[in-house]
């Protein structure tokens, strides 16, 4: 099976400090896959170390089976969109799309000249002058008809409002469904992961917390409320990833490949949002005070 | 048929999507013959992932109530047993009753729903069990 990102003990550091640290991850192709964590995990790092703009200072990463950073027919198979949809303010729309052409070896220019008409942006329009979604639309639009394996964008929505935003993953996901390209895009905006993203990884301090299938990790983990016990006292095969407690009651996520069938607990499900903020927490609170200065206040 | 979705109802994506096919085919809203969307139809307007919509549609073919059709679609096959309506109306009334005794004994709207909750869940673990 073609994997679309793969890391071995990847690291990168940005002089004495680093960003990432021996990250390990195998995210199969053909998947949509949604890359989260609090600002400074280092997913814009991982995410550069992956389309080759950075090199490694430890470990390895390879793409679509390839290094990462072999050469100029491995670009071709990557399209990448950085942070805050990069477009060049004094270009018209026709301009960029005669840029990408001229910049790329594989160009659908059908592809390019059918997207910009359905989006209904004027070709003669300067970039600049153009609204934040259209903006992100055009940008998407140029590193798709590169026709890639595989799309990296780093949070392509954050910029955007909430109709833009959803005028933009309405049209990321049809590209999915027509073209079969495989995706990893980074985002802080919960729902909108869950809605788009099949796949999911939890950085926290440069370290990955959470890597799975979305429906198995939602399957595998259920809330359970009930009267105040001792978290010492649950079954092995449970385990927890994070517990509150109050006077008689207390509330506990917990991962369980079987179903929790104890009377005493009411078993609830959990959102993706529920389970990256529970890993988010239990990664950052077992890194201690040290790591990354990420201190807990408490 | 046209699908929505309850992003807070903790119920996986796929799975509102099946269930939604199942009411459709319970109401007769979708009959043998009837096409269902194509992926690219529900993606564009939920914007969701494409997967999540195959996934739904290979659980019902399971099920055997639709099959694909290479280059067409995928169409209903199969129906579910619609409930009798008589059955309906009799449970109903019997629930209303139970309901007037509870209220009339002082319980809450939400004293009422804990208590049919946990009825529910404790009928379907003996079902399990």
């Amino acid at each position: 099976m073609t994997m679309a990102i793969e890391a071995f003990g990847v690291g990168r550091r940005y002089g004495r400090r680093w960003a990432l640290t021996d990250c390990t991850l195998s995210i199969p192709a053909g998947r949509v896959v949604g890359l989260v964590g609090p600002n400074g995990a280092g997913k814009s790092t991982l995410l550069h170390l992956a389309v080759g703009l950075l090199e490694p200072s430890a470990g390895t990463i390879s793409v679509l089976d390839q290094g990462a950073r072999s050469g100029p027919s491995q670009l071709e198979r990557i399209g990448f969109l950085a942070q805050d949809s990069p477009i060049y303010a004094r270009l018209t729309v026709a301009q960029h799309v005669r840029m990408g052409q001229l910049l790329n070896r594989t160009w659908d220019a059908a592809f390019a000249a059918s997207r910009i008409k359905n989006l209904g942006l004027d070709p003669s329009q300067r970039a600049g002058t153009m609204s934040g979604g259209q903006r992100a639309q055009l940008a998407l639009t140029l590193a798709v008809a590169k026709r890639p394996e595989l799309l990296v964008l780093d949070e392509p929505v954050a910029a955007l409002d909430p109709l833009a935003r959803r005028e933009f993953l309405q049209t990321l996901m049809e590209i999915v469904a027509v073209e079969g390209v495989s995706v990893v895009l980074s985002s802080h905006l919960m729902a909108d992961v869950e809605r788009v993203c099949d796949y999911l990884v939890v950085l926290v301090a440069g370290r990955v917390a959470l890597t799975g299938d979305v429906d198995e990790l939602l399957a595998l983990h259920h809330r359970l409320t009930g009267p105040r016990r001792d978290v010492a006292r649950m079954p092995a095969h449970q385990l927890v990833i994070e517990q509150s407690h109050v006077d008689k009651q207390t509330t506990l996520i917990v991962r369980s490949q079987e179903p929790i069938l104890d009377p005493v607990w009411n078993v609830t499900p959990v959102t993706l949002d529920d389970l990256a903020l529970a890993y988010m927490r239990q990664a950052r609170d077992s890194a201690g005070p040290s790591s990354n200065g990420l201190e807990l206040a408490r | 048929m046209e699908f929505h979705l309850n992003p807070s109802s903790g119920v996986a994506t796929y799975q509102q999507l099946v269930q939604q096919v199942h009411q459709a085919l319970q109401l007769g809203l979708l009959e043998p013959g009837d096409q269902l969307p194509t992926a690219q139809q529900v993606v564009a307007s939920l914007a969701i992932n494409p997967n999540t919509v195959l996934k739904a549609y290979r659980d019902l073919e399971r099920e055997g109530l639709v099959r694909p059709r290479p280059g067409m679609g995928t169409f209903v096959v199969g129906r579910l047993p619609r409930t009798d309506p008589a059955a309906q109306t009799r449970f109903r009334k019997s629930m209303s009753a139970w309901l007037r005794s509870a209220r009339a004994a002082g319980l809450s709207a939400e004293e009422i729903e804990a208590i049919y909750r946990t009825a529910l869940r404790d009928c379907s673990q003996e079902e399990i069990a």
